[in-house]
């Protein structure tokens, strides 16, 4: 169409066609409204402007009228918020087996890993058709990922993680954009997402990497020594983690919590928030000695010991009953 | 609301009576109720300003519970509590001062405005005893705090994160300091109060600024009411 | 009846607010809500075209999608304190402090506000919040937006942020207490026969504001004094690396903020129903239901702040909250358009140019209103939200609306306030320049917003250039149109028609005192009798026709 003067954004997602939609929905709504009261300020002041001898006829108002603009605007807005909240309710909901990148935001750039272990920075290049989720922090101030074509954004925060996703359903390079203001290059934190053909993105995935993060996240486990107190057995000093991600967790305080990737982030990073029942207070807090890619890799890794066998499908896991029982008696 | 139905008031007249009628009202009530009326909006406001640090103070104590109990403990309540007692006190004064001006006791006004004045820098004293106190044991934020190695009431065997303490000790100064800064504007209000009350200026008629600053002091006093078990109280029955 | 019959040829030279002093003290000391409100006057002005200058320069920036006229640091600073003046010392005061001040002790018949010395004062502590923000611009600025988002703003940014944040925060008390003054005057200091349900609604959406302003604005400053705590001690509110929570300011920020919004637009709807049903010659249509419109906007308003924070990472399930309240605070604004509209049906409309203003109004708060409904749908919401949609839309109701009203409103009152006549050719054109340039600038940001460009770039992917040029074109126009009323204003106070006492034949109580009002405002006490927008009656007697032929 127009390259350099486009009235429509790329529609390259699953969930573009349902913004979309809800946007034109509203457009023609919107413009028959304007239309409808243009249109009456404009016939009423031709209509009865003043002339002599004609005088205002004084209107007190009327209750059914006024009910009326009262009622029928609330309903049809109800409608809006109806289907708004559909769609936002999908594009907030990430399917479970998608393939995972995380991203860490700082000033003035984007880095970006992918779950097997391709690095990038502000570039991310993911194939047609599969469910990409965004696992999402930042090293310093609020950023937000903004990709246009894709409909789709998210605040990245410091200090936890923000989770995003998508499904790419046009190849092509679309801009991501930083729309959270984060200080002198903000417009320039701005980078591209490249949406290849399932084979052309397996022959790049192929392309040099230092194996899936999981491992380098076992690596890092290994480094840090984590591995001495959180053992396989039940004689550890702290809670075995395998099998713990996704699962709920009994905490000291009597508080059960899910743990996802900000329960695992906020143990790495401060311990004695919220501990696991039956465990002494005796980690000592990473704060300030990991970086935030080491804490990617370590939940990754924490992600990856929680399911049996890779490609397996992983609700299975999630149901079998002795698998429950055993994390659940170790990890209390 | 009541609809005024004066009829045309004869101006003149009641200005002559009292000459602290402002001009623009038309009665004596009038300037009352509006002096008063003011005075409970500024309250609102006042409402919302301690609002805000409430509700950061809320949401960190239910994150952060046992480190701010921790943190709680290591303030005396002892000194708490007697400052609460101190302003309770300080309230029945106000409301003596106001009964005195209204039944034309000058003495019993003088004094009562007095001894409120007195209980305010009492209140201010034991205040910066306990901020003393913080400071000498390294609790204030900043680069010199320190909270290592304090244990959580309900877990002993742990210690508390000296950086959620800081928060708790931040929002400790920031609540106490606003309500010691609110009544040292109290006392000055206090102070202009007794030098009408000495000029003669109030009588059972007219005790307006009486009114609505003892209003203002027994809000400052409610402030604190709120302020001592939430600061001074958690987690202390163990 | 106490009703002026205008058309007597004036005797020169009466005594009134005006003339009664000369000399700088008898302004500066003045207890005198009218020459307090002139005191605003001056200073608002000034801001608006800091402000504005502001912005001519963020347009002429993106002007290219390079990087060109401005550092990026500079860019920063001027979209920052663009906003921070504009809100906090223009659109807020405007016309509140404006025409409110002036306008709610006549309106009500009274002599004065209920604390004049307290109404100065506020104009002191806005002077002084005003001298920070130009001390603080003048010494390097400040670049963390309007909206102060922490950690950026306690933590990261290098700029003045403590001085800009403590004169908002002393400009702020400055609001609470004209917002305490008006609420309390409004209660208390009404004529004789002056009932709620006479009350002009210029009053009603006074006292809606006034409540935000008392409410509100505390929120504001403890948040600034948390910040300014937090950034000057290195405490850890707000700061994640200290184990504080950086939406907590968000949600603290907007819990005033949005209500903020409501503050500049309530008095601007005030200011138009009053033309609406002066130009058109009617009590306005359902009166009751705009009056507690304004209550509704001003209750509502406080519930729906977390829609600013779709995806800054709350719940989901306070999302849908928020969205649906979004909604509900759309209603009371969508049932005042449908009165204003009704209220022109069998009406007899002249077209003088607060009515064009007001017309201008109607059409513009009405696109900007129904762009909220596509910011409230939280799905288009993920998309659109920190994009130029989302400047579109808000300046659709704060220029489009807000300064629509205001200009509207101050062509209204100008023979009352000045005593003169402003030329009405000049201003028929500068109302319709404003109209034009306005839709020219800010049409194109939607198509923007939507395409994806983020709000806060100073430099661009070039495919937004187009929209871009057209915008700032728009601006160029737009600035002419506010620059023309500032100079026909000023020559008509030197060379303008004395006017009239009721130059519009309206029927306010502000009307029924000489032109410009003296001291005290009536010559006695006015006793009310009818109803607010008594026009048959006041038509019957003059014959409809007005003694101004514009």
């Amino acid at each position: 169409m127009f390259d350099n003067f486009p009235f429509w954004p790329d529609r390259a997602s699953a969930a573009a066609g349902n913004v979309d939609a809800l946007f034109i929905f509203l457009l023609i709504l919107s413009g028959l409204m304007t239309l409808l009261i243009f249109a009456a300020v404009v016939y009423f002041a031709a209509r009865y402007r003043r002339r002599d001898g004609v005088p205002a006829e004084q209107i007190e108002g009327s209750i059914p009228l006024e009910l009326t603009w009262t009622i029928i605007p609330f309903a049809v807005f109800m409608v809006i918020f109806v289907w708004g909240a559909v769609v936002y309710f999908k594009s907030r909901t990430p399917a479970r087996d998608s393939a995972e990148v995380y991203v860490v935001a700082k000033q003035w750039m984007w880095k970006l890993q992918h779950a097997e272990g391709q690095r990038e920075i502000n570039e991310l290049h993911v194939p047609v058709g599969r469910d990409v989720k965004l696992i999402m922090t930042s090293q310093d101030v609020i950023h937000s990922f903004f990709v246009p074509a894709f409909r789709m954004k998210q605040d990245v925060l410091p200090g936890r993680y923000t989770v995003a996703w998508f499904r790419a359903t046009k190849p092509g390079t679309y801009h991501l954009f930083c729309t959270q203001y984060c200080g002198t290059q903000h417009s320039s934190m701005i980078g591209s997402i490249v949406v290849m053909e399932p084979a052309q993105y397996e022959a790049w995935m192929s392309g040099g990497s230092s194996g899936p993060l999981s491992a380098s996240g076992e690596k890092v486990f290994s480094e840090l020594g984590c591995v001495t107190c959180h053992r396989t057995d039940a004689q550890g000093r702290g809670p075995n983690l395998q099998g713990v991600f996704g699962k709920p967790v009994q905490l000291a305080d009597g508080r059960t919590v899910t743990a996802d990737e900000n329960y695992l982030r906020e143990c790495i990073l401060d311990p004695g928030a919220k501990r696991v029942k039956g465990f002494q207070p005796i980690m000592p807090t990473f704060q300030g000695l990991v970086s935030e890619e080491q804490v990617n890799a370590l939940v990754a890794y924490i992600k990856s010991i929680a399911q049996p066998a890779v490609g397996a499908n992983p609700s299975t896991a999630a149901v079998v009953p002795q698998n429950e029982n055993q994390a659940g008696s170790k990890v209390q | 609301m009541s609809d005024s139905t004066v009829s045309a008031t004869v101006h003149g007249e009641a200005h002559a009576q009292n000459p602290a009628l402002l001009h623009h009202f038309a009665t004596e009530e009038q300037q009352r109720d509006a002096s008063n009326l003011g005075m409970w909006i500024f309250l609102a406001t006042e409402v919302m300003f301690f609002g805000g640090l409430f509700c950061a103070y809320l949401i960190y104590r239910g994150w952060y519970f046992d480190d701010f109990a921790a943190a709680s403990t290591s303030i005396d309540a002892l000194l708490g509590g007697t400052n609460t007692a101190v302003l309770i006190c300080s309230s029945l004064t106000v409301v003596l001062a106001i009964w005195a001006a209204q039944t034309s006791r000058r003495g019993m006004l003088l004094s009562m405005l007095v001894l409120t004045m007195i209980f305010g820098m009492a209140f201010l004293g034991i205040k910066g005893k306990e901020y003393k106190d913080k400071f000498d044991e390294h609790h204030v934020p900043g680069a010199s705090f320190s909270f290592d190695h304090v244990a959580i009431p309900s877990h002993p065997d742990q210690y508390a994160n000296p950086r959620h303490a800081e928060i708790f000790f931040a929002l400790y100064f920031i609540m106490t300091g606003l309500h010691a800064l609110h009544m040292i504007i109290g006392l000055g209000i206090f102070t202009w109060l007794l030098w009408m009350a000495w000029k003669r200026r109030f009588t059972p008629e007219y005790h307006t600024p009486l009114e609505i600053g003892g209003l203002y002091w027994h809000f400052v006093d409610i402030i604190w009411i709120y302020l001592f078990p939430l600061l001074y109280l958690i987690d202390r029955h163990q | 009846m106490s009703m002026a019959t205008a058309t007597a040829v004036k005797p020169v030279e009466r005594e009134n607010y005006l003339n009664k002093e000369y000399g700088v003290g008898s302004w500066l000391l003045t207890t005198d809500h009218k020459r307090i409100a002139l005191l605003y006057l001056i200073s608002i002005t000034f801001f608006f075209f800091i402000g504005g200058f502001f912005a001519l320069l963020i347009r002429l920036e993106l002007l290219t999608p390079a990087g060109d006229l401005v550092q990026a640091d500079t860019y920063n600073k001027l979209f920052t304190q663009h906003g921070q003046i504009m809100v906090f010392f223009f659109l807020i005061p405007s016309i509140p402090a404006v025409l409110g001040n002036f306008l709610v002790p006549m309106m009500v018949g009274a002599k004065d506000l209920a604390f004049p010395r307290i109404n100065l004062l506020s104009w002191y502590l806005y002077i002084i919040g005003g001298a920070m923000m130009v001390h603080c611009m003048l010494t390097g600025g400040v670049d963390t937006g309007w909206t102060f988002y922490t950690p950026f703003s306690t933590a990261f940014s290098n700029t003045k942020v403590i001085e800009a944040g403590l004169a908002i925060f002393v400009a702020g008390f400055s609001s609470i207490l004209t917002g305490l003054n008006f609420v309390v005057t409004i209660h208390r200091m009404r004529a004789p026969g002056m009932t709620w349900s006479r009350l002009p609604l210029f009053i009603w959406a006074h006292y809606a504001t006034s409540i935000i302003q008392i409410l509100g604005t505390p929120i504001i400053a403890i948040t600034l004094v948390l910040v300014i705590a937090e950034r000057a001690l290195h405490l850890g509110i707000f700061d994640p690396k200290l184990g504080g929570d950086p939406l907590l300011f968000q949600h603290l920020f907007w819990f005033y903020s949005h209500p903020a919004v409501y503050i500049m637009i309530l008095p601007s709807m005030g200011v138009v129903t009053e033309i609406i049903a002066c130009f058109a010659r009617k009590r306005i249509f359902g009166y009751s239901f705009v009056a507690f419109s304004s209550i509704a906007i001003a209750v509502f308003g406080f519930l729906v702040w977390a829609h600013h924070m779709f995806v800054a990472g709350i719940s989901v399930y306070a999302a849908l909250v928020f969205s649906i309240l979004s909604y509900a605070v759309a209603v009371p604004s969508a049932v005042k358009v449908f009165n204003w509209t009704a209220t022109l049906y069998k009406g007899s409309i002249r077209y003088d140019a607060p009515m064009l203003y007001a017309f201008g109004f109607i059409g513009l708060f009405t696109m900007g209103g129904l762009t909220g409904l596509f910011l409230a749908a939280l799905g288009i919401d993920v998309h659109v939200h920190d994009t130029y949609f989302v400047i579109a839309h808000f300046h659709y109701i704060m220029v489009g609306g807000a300064v629509m009203g205001y200009l509207g409103g101050m062509h209204f009152w100008w023979p009352k306030i000045s005593g003169k006549l402003y030329p009405e050719g000049w201003a028929r054109l500068a109302a319709l320049i404003v109209f034009i340039g306005f839709n020219l600038t800010f049409f194109p940001q939607f198509i923007l917003g939507y395409l994806g460009m983020p709000r806060r770039y100073y430099q661009y992917p070039p495919e937004f250039q187009v929209l871009n040029v057209l915008s700032t074109a728009g601006a160029t126009v737009l600035a002419v149109g506010y620059l023309l009323p500032m100079c026909y204003f000023l020559w008509s106070m030197r060379y303008g028609k004395p006017a009239p006492d009721n130059p519009w034949n309206a029927a306010g109580l502000e009307w029924q005192t000489q032109s410009p009002p003296t001291t005290f405002n009536f010559e006695k006490e006015p006793v009310v009798t009818w109803e607010a927008y008594n026009y048959e009656e006041i038509d019957a007697r003059t014959g409809g026709e007005a003694p101004i032929v514009g």
